[in-house]
């Protein structure tokens, strides 16, 4: 049997009114991976990740989640079918405490029944949230927002997240706790598409990354295929002489 | 000291009245940053709708309560879907207009309906008094109006903390873009929170209605109420609702027992200017 990828996009062109912010853009996802995307700022990252979310709908192109066409669905129906975005700047509710940020994050009416089921094993992979529970959320540092952010996307037991610059602003130290809990999850079997700046540090985790400039892949690989060279000058845009 | 207790008692009581009629509007403040000008008048609509179940149905008015407030429900869902929403953005004004729109032609619409006489819905509770001693007596239908308050305030509290739509609304209200990756359906959500603002909209109407008369005109009156107890009590803050409204209550009553009934109401607005003056964001509001 054919490997089928989690997730497909397939020539995928995205708009902001006139602007066009995606060219073309076709990459895979197997099941069970950690896929980096890399690229600076304004390369069109985010706006891949919204339009898998479903946050923007692109103007050409497919999305397939295991097969099946998602492209144009809105997030209260990309949700449900196990697909979940840890947006840029996380987003936590502020004036929600870390227990209702979390309860939202299992909304949806499938998942509520599994309410505390999800919760326990949050709190196993993240006590600190278990501790600061009865706290309003703008009441926690950057790196346990960053946590409650990535919780509260577990809540809806998503087989695929994407997180967006999760470790933006926050100190080395606490970069490296949160990547150690991802790649626990991805080892629980989650698939994770990581949007980064960072080059080193995503392409030390990832299994394969894309490097995307001015809204297309212009590299992809597995980081021990890639040299430094080719990277940075995908990342930047340096162009053979 | 003992002519005193009868007015203080008094003026807990409509206390609890004044929150209520707040409550919706200080409700949408809260969550929509929404200016309801329109928030008397609906609240005069239900005592209006009470009144033609009452006569339709022979209903005692605390069961029209039932009638009138999913109806007011689906008013208060479709005005916001349908009218409040369009405007809803950055600035304040449009939707302040559309609510004052509104507010016209409620107001012309009751005229046109049930003409400008005085109204009242009927109930044997209105002449009841409970006596406390030899000076002080409880006025039952007051104590109704204080308790059946006070039950909504706490209902509403409990519908914002405990269930997923009350929890889905304060999210919304926090970041939407964050809501709708919960998959939450942003778009319909602040309609349900108008609908369930104009439900307590619908219990203040009926216990004003039974409580005092009232006209087509009646509306902007509740109106200045509630914007005085949300003032009071703090911009959003449902605790502050029922203090404010105390507050403002025992203003006017006992502003009543010293100078005069005629100065009622000046002495409530110069405790809303102190309030105002020594703490601006209202008793219970955030700086």
């Amino acid at each position: 049997m054919p490997k089928r990828p989690a997730l497909k996009v397939s020539e995928l062109d995205a708009h902001y009114k006139d602007f066009q912010a995606l060219w073309n853009i076709s990459f895979e996802v197997n099941k069970r991976e950690m896929v980096s995307i890399i690229g600076a700022n304004g390369s069109g990252k985010s706006t891949l990740l919204n339009s898998i979310a479903g946050l923007l709908v692109p103007s050409r192109g497919t999305i397939e989640f295991f097969g099946e066409r998602i492209d144009g669905l809105l997030p209260h129906e990309t949700v449900p079918r196990g697909i979940t975005l840890v947006p840029e700047g996380r987003r936590v509710f502020p004036r929600l405490s870390v227990y209702e940020n979390l309860v939202m994050g299992s909304y949806t009416p499938k998942m509520r029944a599994k309410k505390d089921e999800m919760l326990a094993k949050i709190y196993e992979l993240f006590p600190l949230l278990k501790a600061r529970r009865r706290q309003m959320a703008n009441t926690l540092s950057g790196g346990e927002q960053q946590m409650l952010a990535i919780g509260r996307a577990m809540m809806s037991e998503p087989q695929l997240i994407l997180c967006d610059e999760i470790s933006l602003g926050l100190a080395p130290v606490v970069i490296k706790d949160i990547y150690k809990r991802l790649r626990q999850i991805n080892q629980d079997g989650i698939t994770i598409v990581l949007v980064e700046q960072d080059i080193k540090r995503s392409l030390k985790v990832a299994n394969r990354a894309y490097i995307m400039l001015e809204g297309k892949v212009v590299l992809e690989g597995e980081p021990s295929s890639l040299t430094e060279e080719q990277v940075k000058k995908a990342y930047f845009g340096i162009r053979p002489a | 000291m003992q002519d005193l207790l009868q007015p203080i008692l008094n003026g807990i009581l409509l206390g609890g009245l004044y929150a209520v009629i707040a409550l919706g509007m200080n409700t949408m403040f809260g969550i929509v940053k929404l200016v309801n000008l329109a928030h008397g008048d609906l609240m005069i609509l239900s005592s209006y709708l009470s009144l033609v179940f009452i006569a339709w149905l022979g209903l005692n008015p605390f069961w029209s309560l039932l009638a009138v407030a999913p109806v007011m429900f689906v008013v208060g869902f479709l005005i916001q879907g349908f009218l409040l929403n369009r405007v809803l953005g950055k600035e304040m004004e449009p939707p302040l207009l559309v609510a004052f729109g509104l507010s016209i032609i409620l107001q012309n619409s009751l005229l046109l309906v049930f003409t400008p006489d005085a109204r009242s819905l009927m109930t044997d509770l209105s002449v009841k008094t409970i006596p406390l001693g030899s000076s002080l007596n409880l006025p039952v239908l007051y104590f109704v109006d204080f308790l059946l308050g006070c039950a909504v305030i706490l209902a509403l509290h409990l519908f914002f903390k405990r269930t997923y739509l009350g929890r889905a609304i304060r999210a919304s209200s926090d970041d939407e873009v964050g809501a709708r990756l919960m998959g939450i359906n942003t778009r319909n959500i602040y309609a349900y929170a108008m609908g369930i603002a104009m439900m307590t909209a619908a219990v203040a109407g009926v216990l004003v209605g039974m409580t005092f008369t009232f006209y087509p005109h009646t509306g902007p009156q509740y109106l200045i109420i509630a914007f005085g107890v949300m003032i009071i009590g703090g911009l959003g803050s449902m605790a502050g609702c029922l203090v404010g409204g105390i507050i403002l209550a025992e203003a006017q009553l006992l502003g009543a027992h010293f100078t005069g009934p005629g100065y009622q109401l000046l002495c409530g607005y110069l405790v809303l200017l102190i309030v105002l003056g020594l703490r601006p964001q209202g008793i219970f509001g955030k700086a």
